[in-house]
C-alpha cells in the first residue's frame, strides 16, 4: 500500500491485489486506485497464466489438441473438450466427402458429462463467491459435493480434473458398468444437499444483503460488453446456446433458461451480484433435471464396441488425415458462458488457426467498468460473482 | 424478433455500402469483406439498423493468411468480427484485411465496448494496431515482449531477459540453437 504523491494531500491510494491474492481464483493481478474506501480506477493485469494454447493448436494434429482444451478451463474440462470437438466435427462436416454422424449414445453421454461438469463447476463458483464475501463453510460444502462428480468421472475416464474424454467423433470410453446407478444415486443425494446449501447461503439474510445491489450490470450493458452465460442471464437477457443453437441432443431436452429478476427483493436490482449467484443455483437445478432426462434418452451400448479401447466413435480417422480446407465459427455453452471456436483448416493434419473465445475473458473486460465507484471490500465479491477462472482469460 | 439469413443481411449492407463484398470460404462459409476504411461506419450501421440490430460482438479475432494455400497467395492479416443480434438472433461474420507492413484498422470499441479487450489481444498476438483504441497495450505476453507470436512468420526468441527458452538438446527447426527461429 503506497500513498500516491502526485495527487494533492496524497488522497488517492494505490492498492495492488495479486498476482497471488487468494481471492482472485488463479493468478490475476488487479491494481486498484482508491479514494478512501471507494474505488476510483481498477486496472486488471493479465497474462500470468498465458500458455499460448492457440499457438500450440497450430502445431499439433487435430485430435492432439483435445488435451490442451482441458487446460483452457480446468474447472469444466468436459465442456471445454466438447466445445472444441463439436466445432471440429462441424468443420469436418462442411466437407462434401464427410458422411459420418456421431453415434447417438455418444451424443447422450456427452450431454450427461457436460451437465455433471456444469454442476461441479457452478458449485465451485457459488462456493468461492460465498468465501469471497466472508462465508468460508459453503465452499467446503460445495467442494464436498463436487467430489461426487469427480469420483464418477474418475471411474469413467481415469482423471479427476483434466479428462480428455470427449473426442472428435465421439467419446473415449463407454459408460462403465453401474455408471447409471452411480449417477442416479449422486443426483438424488445431491438434490437433498442443495436444500441444505440454500438454507445455509441463498436464503441467508446476511449473504443476500451483502450481495444485493452490488456491481449491477444492466441488460444493455451486459450485451454491449460481451458478457455471456450466467453473467448475461443474471442481467435478465434470455439467451442460452443450448436452447437457441442446440448441439448434441440438447434440442430434444427442452432446456429451461433461468434469468435474473432482482431475486434479492427490494434491496436488489436486476443484474446485481445476487442475481448472478441465484442464476447459477437455478442452472444447477436445471442440470440435475437434464441429467435425468438424458438418461431416459440413452440408447443401449452396441454389442461390439467399434473402437479398440472401448470408446464410441464415428469413423473420422481418414478425414482427419486429409481434411478439407475452410473455416467455421461454432459456439457451445460452457458453465462460464459461450465458448466459441473459430477454426481455420488449410487441408493439412494440423489446424491453420485455432481461436478459443471464453466467457471469463469478456467478464474480466468489464471489471474496470463496474468497479468504478464501488467499495474496496466489494472488489473480491465482484470477482467472485462474475466467476472468472483465470486460465480461461489467459489461455 | 425476426432472424435474417445471410443473403438478406448482405443485401441490406451492400445497399448502403456497395464496397462491401460477399466472401465465401473454401468450405462455403459466408462472410462480408469490409474495406478497412469503412469498418466503423459499417459496424455502426449493423448495430443501429432496426432490421439488423447487431447489439452483441460475439468474438473479434484474426488469422494470418500467409502460408494459407490460396490462389493467388496472400499475406494479409485477416481480422474477423463475429456479430450476433440478441434482438433478432442472427449472426454474421465480417472480415477486414490489413496489410502486413502497415497493419492498422480503426477500432470498433466505440460501437461495442467488448472490443476493448478483444482488440488488445489481437494487437498483442497479431500486431494489428487498432487506431483510436484508448489503451492498446499487450494483454497476454509481457509488456516488453518483442514480436507478435501468432503471425506465421514469427521467430521464436532464443532468450527472454537472459533466460534461455530451450532446454539442452532442444533445437529450432531451421536456425542454429541460440539464435531463435521457427520452431
Amino acid at each position: 500500500m503506497t500513498l500516491d504523491a502526485s495527487t494533492p494531500n496524497g488522497e488517492r491510494m494505490t492498492l495492488n491485489m495479486g498476482p497471488h491474492h487468494p481471492a482472485t481464483h488463479g493468478v490475476l493481478r488487479i491494481v486498484v486506485e482508491s479514494d478512501g474506501e471507494v474505488v476510483a480506477t481498477c486496472t486488471p493485469d493479465h497474462g500470468y497464466l498465458h500458455r499460448s494454447i492457440e499457438k500450440i493448436g497450430e502445431c499439433v494434429e487435430w485430435p492432439m489438441f483435445v488435451p490442451y482444451t482441458d487446460r483452457v478451463d480446468y474447472v469444466c474440462a468436459m465442456n471445454a473438450n466438447l466445445a472444441y470437438c463439436v466445432a471440429a466435427e462441424k468443420l469436418l462436416q462442411t466437407d462434401p466427402a464427410a458422411t459420418f454422424t456421431v453415434p447417438r449414445r455418444a451424443e447422450c453421454i456427452r450431454v450427461l458429462v457436460a451437465e455433471l461438469n456444469r454442476i461441479s463447476s457452478h458449485l465451485v463458483a457459488v462456493g468461492a463467491m460465498a468465501m469471497d464475501v466472508g462465508a468460508y463453510t459453503p465452499f467446503l460444502h460445495g467442494i464436498a459435493q463436487r467430489e461426487g462428480v469427480n469420483d464418477i468421472f474418475e471411474k469413467l475416464c481415469g482423471q479427476r480434473l483434466t479428462y480428455n474424454y470427449v473426442t472428435i467423433g465421439g467419446v473415449a470410453f463407454d459408460l462403465y458398468d453401474g455408471a447409471i446407478d452411480d449417477i442416479r444415486r449422486f443426483l438424488d443425494q445431491f438434490e437433498r444437499e442443495m436444500v441444505r446449501f440454500n438454507k445455509l447461503v441463498t436464503t441467508n439474510t446476511i449473504f443476500r444483503d451483502r450481495c444485493a445491489g452490488v456491481a449491477t450490470v444492466s441488460a444493455k450493458e451486459a450485451v454491449a460488453w460481451g458478457l455471456v452465460g450466467p453473467n448475461l442471464r443474471g442481467s435478465g437477457v434470455d439467451f442460452d446456446v443450448r436452447r437457441d443453437e442446440p448441439y448434441c441432443v440438447y434440442g430434444e431436452l427442452g432446456v429451461q433458461v433461468p434469468v435474473g429478476q432482482a431475486f434479492a427483493g427490494r434491496k436488489g436490482q436486476v443484474g446485481d451480484a445476487y442475481d448472478r449467484y441465484v442464476v447459477r443455483l437455478l442452472e444447477i437445478q436445471e442440470s440435475i433435471r437434464l441429467c435425468r432426462e438424458v438418461l431416459k434418452l440413452l440408447p443401449p451400448s452396441a454389442e461390439k464396441p467399434n473402437d479398440p479401447i472401448g470408446g464410441i466413435q464415428a469413423d473420422v480417422g481418414k478425414l482427419l488425415k486429409k481434411p478439407g480446407k475452410g473455416e467455421i465459427h461454432v459456439r457451445t455453452e460452457a458453465p462460464r458462458g459461450e465458448m466459441g471456436y473459430f477454426l481455420v483448416s488449410d487441408g493439412t493434419k494440423s489446424l491453420f488457426r485455432v481461436r478459443c473465445r471464453t466467457g471469463s475473458f469478456t467478464a474480466a473486460g468489464i471489471f474496470h467498468h463496474v468497479m468504478r465507484g464501488i467499495f474496496l471490500a466489494d472488489v473480491v465479491a465482484v470477482i467472485g460473482s462474475f466467476d472468472v477462472v483465470v486460465p480461461e482469460i489467459d489461455r | 424478433m425476426k432472424a435474417l439469413a445471410f443473403d438478406a443481411i448482405a443485401t441490406a449492407v451492400q445497399a448502403r455500402f456497395p464496397a462491401v463484398l460477399v466472401q465465401k470460404a473454401d468450405n462455403g462459409q459466408m462472410a462480408l469483406r469490409v474495406p478497412k476504411a469503412s469498418i466503423v461506419d459499417v459496424a455502426h450501421f449493423l448495430r443501429t439498423d432496426a432490421q439488423l440490430a447487431f447489439d452483441g460482438l460475439s468474438d473479434l479475432t484474426a488469422f494470418d493468411t500467409l502460408k494459407y494455400p490460396s490462389t493467388p497467395p496472400q499475406d494479409d492479416i485477416c481480422v474477423v468480427y463475429v456479430l450476433f443480434s440478441y434482438t433478432h438472433r442472427h449472426k454474421v461474420l465480417l472480415k477486414v484485411h490489413a496489410e502486413r507492413a502497415a497493419c492498422d484498422v480503426p477500432t470498433v470499441s466505440g460501437e461495442w465496448p467488448a472490443a476493448l479487450y478483444f482488440e488488445r489481444e489481437v494487437w498483442d498476438l497479431f500486431g494489428v494496431r487498432f487506431v483510436g483504441h484508448p489503451s492498446l497495450r499487450r494483454i497476454m505476453t509481457p509488456d516488453d515482449w518483442e514480436g507478435h507470436p501468432l503471425r506465421k512468420d514469427y521467430l521464436y526468441p532464443a532468450t527472454y531477459n537472459g533466460v534461455a527458452h530451450l532446454r539442452d538438446g532442444q533445437h529450432f527447426e531451421a536456425a542454429p540453437p541460440r539464435s531463435g527461429g521457427p520452431l
